[in-house]
Formats: structure tokens, C-alpha cells, sequence
């Protein structure tokens, strides 16, 4: 079942369009992952799902994206809402400067918890999820800055999660994180998949067939292939696909 | 061989130059101490800075400047109750909520704020505020309030200025951080981005209160003056500053030395002002 549709979409910068045509379902509670070179939209595609796009000046959108078959850009979705149903992670970890308890706690009080006793359980949970908890259950009020980057990203992974999305989008997660680090959130995210939908942009080839169900390949603002991440990696159709999968540009 | 030379020759020209403001800044502290700490022993200090009488031209004269002292501090704190709020709220309007067109005349406006001579805004109190002083609260409209408005606004451009910069070098990161999970821009800048900047704001406020404690022109024509503890907001206030250019062109004798030892206890305010100041930015520097 789609979570996500999207249906012939292209999108500009400026004079500049960064999407041509693209269609895509994304399949409910699966792991789909974007790949391509840099450049190529998929990032671009990504921020789109949660329309962070409109915070870049000049960017124009046509075409449809659909949410459990709602449109996400008609003139009466509300973004906020939007945004907290389909959360994202960010290439580099950014979590507030502020206690690890109040990043969480962040999320849930922008839409209206304000209960002592309901917060602490959803930080519990959050962090729980993100099986980051153990690691800093005794420094809830510690600076969530003080931590090592691959805590980071998974705080800000539990700060996604707190504020209970339907969909989940990583943005490069791994990217800026050391090789343990990387390991230990890709398991994660394979456990988020019960519970999540979850879009991954990655520039790591291994990374996409370890963890993905679904892999999308874009080139030059296109789609160039999609389909089963296991298929497409053994035995893509495209000759584009397999040259960039076998390493031999981008 | 030349080109070695040469570089010798404008490395000792720039440590020349260096040296002549770092040579300024002791020379400064020296002349002050030697003329003002002497008297003080004399006097003595308690005598000196609790003293509430401050009447130099009596036989036997008293030097007491703590109505002084309480007038600059009570004028700062009404600058900054005054002053600050506002600054800081035009800074997050500008950093956050300033249409590029508005910002194009504002920018340069809080700029040029800064650039006005203080004798100008004294004119401009004396011309604006002291007029509806009068009709207020009566009397001569010279007062500890008039002064308060007038450093509140003095301090502005301050507290706009470096409000506004550290505003704006809050990471990109926090806010997307924050849109990302729902949270509206308004929610954003109050919630993230404000405590983010938090440091560098308390140091616009640090510097503004600089400002506001050793501003002198423009006070002297407004405050009224008295050399007397101020017994209500609206009675004539006279500050350290003041006290000494108001005096200073007749004094002689232990009175000039009285005067000196006034800026004396100025410029220690000012190195606690700017001690705290630099303990905040390490502090920064350091997180």
C-alpha cells in the first residue's frame, strides 16, 4: 500500500528546474532510499514530502503529492500538521542547544503537551525508540550538544519521533557519522520500519541495499529507475542504473 | 635581501601602532590613579564614596559622591528597563520578521543612531522630552525620568546592533530544525533562536549598560543636576559623569583631586562592565 504518491511532479528553483516528471509510490512501512549523484533532485524530492522546500526562496512546484491520498499542496493543508505527521533528519545532527530533555520535549509542547508527567513518558519513549536511552537516561539535562555526533543524530532521530510522525525522512543521516555510529542507526532505522514509513536519501550505495526495501535512482532531476531495492541492484534495467551502482561515475 | 628588510621594517610599524593603544589604555589608568586614589586615602574611601554630602565650595568642605553614585546607577537601570525591551524586540524584528524593504531603511537608521553626537540627542531631550516632562509632573521637567528616556534611547543602537548580529549567527540548522518538526516561525524564533543568540544578547545589554553609565552631554543637559540623593523618579539627578564636567572647569586643589577621583570611581564601573562582558563571551566561546 502507498503511503506516499507522487504523481508527474516537476519543480523549480528560479529559472532553474530541479524535477522533471517524477512519479513514485512509497510503499507503507518500508524502507525506500534515493540514490544518485549529487545534484541530481533527490534531496530536492525529499524536502518536498514535508514541503521544507517552501522555505527556499523562489522554488515553485507543480504536479501532485499525495499523503494517504491527499493532496499535501492544496491551499488548505496546514503545514504545521503536515510536518509533524511526515518528520525529518537532517544530513548534519542538529539538535537544539539545549538540554537533551528539552530537544525532545520540543516537539510535543509545539502541538499543546504541556503535562509534566505526559512529556516525561513521551521522552522516555522517544528516546527508547531511537535506542538512544540507555546511553543517556542519568543526562536528560546535559547539553544535547556535549555528546558525541552519532548521539546526536540519534537525538535528533528520538525529536523526530516525539512528536509521533507517519512518516519518517532521513536526509543523508549517516553522512557526517563515523562507520559504528552509521552501523548503529541503520539498525535502527530497519526496527523504526514497524512503525514508520521511511524515506532515506544516501550517497552510500551499500547503505541502500543493506537497509532499503525500495530504492529510487535519479539522475539530471529524473527518475531513472525505481522498483525492489534487492531487483535493482542485482539486475537493474537501465544501463545508467547499473553504471552508477557498479561504481562507474557519479 | 631587500624584501626581508622591508618586512622587518613594517613588522616594527605594526607593532608600533599596536603598541600606542595598549600605551594609551596604561597611561590612562596611571594618570587617574595617581591623581584621584591619593585624595581618596586622604579623605578617606568610606568618607568618600558614602558620603552624602557633596559640597566642595563649604568651609570645611565635604567631598561625599554617593549621591552620584546612586544617581548613575538609578539612570542606568531606568535606560535599560527603558531601553532594552525595546532593542531587543527591533533586533528580532529585523534578524526574523523585517520585509527587505523596511530593512534597507532601518539598518542604516539604527546605524546612524549611533553616530549622532550625544550633545545632539541632549538637544533633542531638552527640545522633546523636558517640554512634556513639565506638563507631567511639573517642576522644571529636568529629572531622573527625562534622563532614563533619553539613555533608553541612547543605548539602542547598541543593543540593536549586537542583538541583531548574534541573531543572525544562530546556525540556519536550529531553525530548519525546528520548521521541520511543525513549529511555526513565530514559535521558532522565540523558542530556538532566541535562547540560541541568548549570550550575545545579554552582551549587547552588557555593552548598552557601558553606555548608558558613562554617557555624559547629553545627561548634563536634562538631569537636573542636584548633587542630592534623588528622592522620587521625577527629582534632578546628577551622575559621576556629570559631576565632573560640571565642576571640573573651576575646580582647584582638593576639589579638582575630588573630581578626579570621581572618574576614579567611574572607570572601575566601567572595567567591572567590561570584565563582565568579556567573562560572558568566554563563556560563549567556550560552549
Amino acid at each position: 500500500m502507498s503511503k506516499i504518491s507522487i504523481k508527474d511532479m516537476n519543480l523549480w528553483y528560479g529559472d532553474f528546474q530541479a524535477l522533471h516528471g517524477v512519479s513514485l509510490e512509497i510503499p507503507q512501512n518500508e524502507i525506500t532510499a534515493f540514490i544518485g549523484p549529487s545534484g541530481c533532485g533527490k534531496s530536492t524530492l525529499i524536502k518536498s514530502l514535508n514541503r521544507m522546500n517552501d522555505l527556499v526562496e523562489g522554488c515553485r512546484i507543480e504536479g501532485d503529492i499525495l499523503l494517504d491520498g491527499k493532496d499535501i499542496y492544496k491551499s488548505n493543508t496546514n503545514v504545521n500538521t503536515l510536518r509533524k505527521d511526515v518528520g525529518m533528519v537532517f544530513q548534519q545532527p542538529n539538535p537544539f542547544p539545549m538540554s537533551i530533555y528539552n530537544n525532545i520535549a520540543y516537539g510535543p509542547r509545539t502541538h499543546g503537551v504541556k503535562d509534566k508527567k505526559e512529556l516525561d513518558e513521551i521522552v522516555e519513549k522517544s528516546l527508547r525508540d531511537a535506542a538512544i536511552w540507555d546511553e543517556v537516561k542519568d543526562d536528560l539535562n546535559k547539553n544535547a550538544l556535549s555528546i558525541s555526533g552519532g548521539q546526536q543524530q540519534r537525538i535528533c532521530i528520538a525529536r523526530a519521533l516525539a512528536v509521533q510522525p507517519e512518516v519518517l525522512l532521513m536526509d543523508e543521516p549517516t553522512s557526517a557519522l563515523d562507520p559504528i555510529s552509521t552501523a548503529k542507526i541503520e539498525e535502527l532505522v530497519t526496527e523504526l520500519k514497524e512503525k514508520y514509513t521511511i524515506v532515506m536519501v544516501t550517497h552510500n550505495m551499500q547503505q541502500a541495499s543493506r537497509v532499503s526495501d525500495h530504492t529510487a535512482f535519479f539522475f539530471n532531476g529524473y527518475i531513472i529507475e525505481s522498483g525492489d531495492t534487492r531487483k535493482m541492484f542485482t539486475n537493474p534495467k537501465k544501463k545508467q542504473t547499473e553504471d552508477y551502482i557498479s561504481g562507474r561515475f557519479g | 635581501m631587500k624584501a626581508k628588510r622591508l618586512e622587518g621594517v613594517m613588522q616594527g610599524v605594526f607593532l608600533f601602532s599596536a603598541l600606542i593603544s595598549v600605551l594609551s589604555i596604561i597611561l590612562i589608568i596611571i594618570f587617574m590613579f595617581a591623581g584621584g586614589v591619593p585624595f581618596m586615602m586622604e579623605y578617606g574611601i568610606v568618607d568618600f564614596l558614602f558620603g552624602d554630602r557633596w559640597s566642595p565650595s563649604n568651609t570645611p568642605s565635604s567631598f561625599g559622591i554617593l549621591p552620584m553614585i546612586l544617581g548613575s546607577i538609578f539612570v542606568t537601570i531606568g535606560a535599560v528597563v527603558i531601553g532594552v525591551p525595546i532593542g531587543i524586540l527591533t533586533a528580532v524584528f529585523m534578524a526574523e520578521f523585517c520585509p527587505p524593504k523596511l530593512y534597507k531603511i532601518l539598518k542604516p537608521a539604527t546605524n546612524l543612531m549611533a553616530a549622532i553626537p550625544s550633545i545632539v540627542y541632549g538637544f533633542f531631550a531638552l527640545q522633546l522630552i523636558v517640554p512634556i516632562m513639565r506638563n507631567f509632573s511639573g517642576g522644571t521637567g529636568m529629572n531622573m525620568l527625562t534622563a532614563m528616556i533619553l539613555l533608553g534611547i541612547m543605548i539602542l543602537p547598541t543593543v540593536i546592533g549586537l542583538s541583531e548580529s548574534s541573531l543572525r549567527s544562530v546556525p540556519r540548522s536550529y531553525y530548519t530544525g525546528s520548521m521541520a518538526l511543525g513549529a511555526t516561525h513565530e514559535r521558532t524564533v522565540m523558542k530556538v533562536i532566541m535562547p540560541a543568540a541568548k549570550s550575545g544578547i545579554i552582551s549587547s545589554v552588557i555593552l548598552g549598560v557601558g553606555r548608558a553609565i558613562g554617557e555624559t552631554m547629553a545627561v548634563v543637559l536634562i538631569a537636573g543636576n542636584q548633587p542630592i540623593i534623588p528622592q522620587s523618579i521625577t527629582s534632578g539627578v546628577r551622575t559621576l559623569t556629570t559631576n565632573i564636567v560640571l565642576e571640573m572647569a573651576y575646580a582647584a586643589g582638593e576639589h579638582r583631586e575630588a573630581l578626579i577621583a570621581t572618574g576614579v570611581v567611574l572607570f572601575v564601573f566601567i572595567l567591572m562592565i567590561n570584565g563582565l562582558f568579556m567573562m560572558i563571551k568566554r563563556k560563549e566561546s567556550k560552549a
